[in-house]
């Protein structure tokens, strides 16, 4: 049963072979056998699980109508708040915190009868590539213990990727889905900027931040994606546009499709076993009849520093909530209320997240905003045009989703360049607010799976996971399980 | 570029953060090196280009200026690290 799809799941409870309560019993066992080594989840009650279950086969029982994911269990990124439940964002400074709202998204999945199954280990406030950044755990990647499961999804990606759950969300900001979607070889999809409503997610860099599935394939993502898209008048970012129905297209190709291809892309620091897959990738597409365009993103090799003047900027002011005041960590010691906010975030903030204020705080101060963050934000404007140009030429533009497969634990922590250098195919979406998917397409010789990333005009997502589908129904990468 | 000790101090102040001396001495070269990546922005002619500080083309988004229920304050207070009634508890502002 665990290695079943989220629409399989739905399909055999329709028939009347599987319970909510079987599914989640059998969920909650590989959780509990395969943590110990996996370390993905924060916070799991087992209790409210089942009770969630078995609400949903009674009514299921006295043939009440059910929502689109009943009885499906769905993990969920400790920086989406769930009312009484505690949402820590990986960070000290939360470790008490209990929400006293949930998040759209989570009021989304209830309308959907799904299966709330806990909460996942993430790099603190979602600042980071590895889940290292955790305040808590170290997270470690299913397809080999010693690997990172990538980040700052890191527990979302390693759940689905373990067996541990079938579905789960996560948060994208420079590519905290789609990497670690990449990293534990499965389907992991970044909305549109203003698809998902933010309300309710802990905010990290709040013009960039965009809540999307982890899945198994990509009409597992459809269906998840349908449930959680939509407009909510508490996110003024979020728009105003009817959802598709994206699994009902997902089986039409798209003909005829012209894929861009960005030597950008394809440059220094591309490991060429990733290399050979997607180009493998592309010659599938091309067997199906797609056209191939080089095109040009010219001002994607600024993308990570303008990345890094943006969200930390956001990041500074978002995170300046957290003074010991209202919620959160207060420190125990003080002299007088300056004192009290410095000593508490400086207790209870971890090393990237002070790294983060601090380079934000940088470029905001008085002196540098101009050279830096206003740079910043004009050098963006042109990285968005360099896609609105290649979007007028082809229909999606195709990738890898990471320069390399997974690193080991530790690899990176001391140089965070580096780190920060692993989210260079990712981040540039996040800046032009265009949609992104990671499909895997591969496993490298050491047995590490590789993604192929797959991005999108803005809203284009249904024509984005129709191509992606076309690659999936070719080849059976995605039907590779972890052996954990 | 460099970041001194000094400017790392200044704005750990500006970002109400506690630093130890050796988070200081790491920031600094830390930050420093980010800094020196990320001034290869300069290099772009941006002459006449104008920010985007947000991708999302919707703008200045009203709702209808209705009461609607807010949290009771139990709930509004449940995560207080200190609180006194109905209120949040703090330091003296003034007169420290």
């Amino acid at each position: 049963m665990l290695n079943l799809t989220a629409t399989e799941l739905l399909q055999k409870q329709a028939a009347g072979d599987l319970t909510a309560e079987t599914i989640a019993l059998a969920y909650l066992q590989r959780l509990r056998e395969t943590e110990p080594r996996v370390q993905a989840f924060l916070t799991v009650d087992d209790a409210d699980v089942l009770a969630q279950a078995k609400a949903i086969d009674a009514r299921r029982r006295r043939g009440e109508p059910l929502g689109r994911l009943a009885g499906v269990p769905v993990a969920l990124k400790d920086v989406l708040c769930v009312k009484g439940q505690r949402t820590t964002c990986g960070s000290k400074i939360l470790r008490n915190f209990v929400p006293p709202y949930d998040a759209h998204v989570v009021t989304q999945l209830r309308a959907a009868d799904a299966v709330l199954i806990g909460k996942t280990n993430c790099d603190e406030f979602a600042m980071g590539s590895s889940t290292e950044n955790s305040a808590y755990q170290i997270t470690h990647n299913p397809w080999g213990h010693e690997r990172t499961p990538g980040g700052s999804s890191g527990g979302s990606a390693a759940a689905v990727a373990a067996g541990q759950a079938p579905l789960s969300l996560g948060t994208d900001t420079g590519g905290s889905i789609r990497q670690p979607a990449s990293f534990c070889g499965i389907v992991g999809l970044k909305p549109t900027y203003g698809r998902v409503s933010r309300f309710g997610l802990v905010a990290y860099g709040s013009s960039l931040d965009q809540i999307g599935p982890f899945a198994h394939d990509t009409r597992d993502a459809a269906l998840l994606l349908e449930v959680i898209a939509g407009h909510d008048p508490r996110d003024s970012t979020c728009v105003n546009q009817t959802v598709p129905e994206y699994t009902r297209m997902l089986d039409q190709k798209l003909a005829p499709l012209t894929i861009g291809v960005a030597n950008e892309y394809f440059g220094e620091g591309l490991d060429p076993e990733i290399e050979q897959f997607v180009r493998d990738a592309l010659k599938v597409y091309e067997r199906l009849g797609a056209t191939i365009k080089p095109i040009a993103l010219p001002h994607s090799p600024y993308s990570i520093a303008t990345y890094y003047l943006v969200a930390t900027a956001e990041a500074s002011g978002n995170l300046a909530r957290y003074d010991g005041v209202h919620f959160g960590h207060r420190a125990e010691t003080f002299t007088g209320l300056i004192d009290m906010m410095k000593k508490s975030r400086g207790e209870g903030f971890g090393t990237e997240v002070k790294r983060r204020i601090m380079l934000g705080t940088y470029a905001l101060s008085s002196g540098y905003i101009d050279a830096y963050y206003l740079k910043a934000l004009k050098v963006r404007r042109l990285i968005r045009q360099d896609f609105d140009r290649a979007f007028a030429d082809c229909d999606v533009i195709v990738g890898p989703t990471s320069p390399t497969a997974a690193f080991k634990i530790g690899e990176k922590v001391s140089d965070p360049l580096a780190m920060y250098l692993s989210d260079i195919y990712t981040i540039s979406a996040n800046l032009a607010g265009i949609p992104g998917i990671s499909v895997p397409c591969g496993f490298t010789k050491a047995g590490l799976p590789i993604g192929l990333q797959i991005l999108a005009a803005p809203f284009a997502e249904e024509k984005m996971l129709r191509v992606a589908h076309m690659y999936e129904r070719e080849t059976a990468w995605h039907t590779r399980r972890a052996g954990v | 570029m460099s970041l001194s000790a000094d400017e790392v101090r200044r704005v750990a102040d500006l970002a109400r953060l506690e630093l130890s001396d050796a988070e200081i001495a790491l920031m600094a070269t830390q930050l420093s090196a980010i800094v020196d990546y990320i001034n290869q922005l300069q290099s772009i002619n941006t002459d006449g280009v104008e920010p985007l500080a947000h991708a999302s083309d919707v703008h200045d988004i009203f709702r209808e200026d209705v009461p609607v229920v807010s949290l009771p304050p139990a709930e509004a207070l449940a995560n207080a690290p200190a609180r006194k009634g109905d209120f949040y508890r703090v330091p003296p502002v003034f007169g420290e």
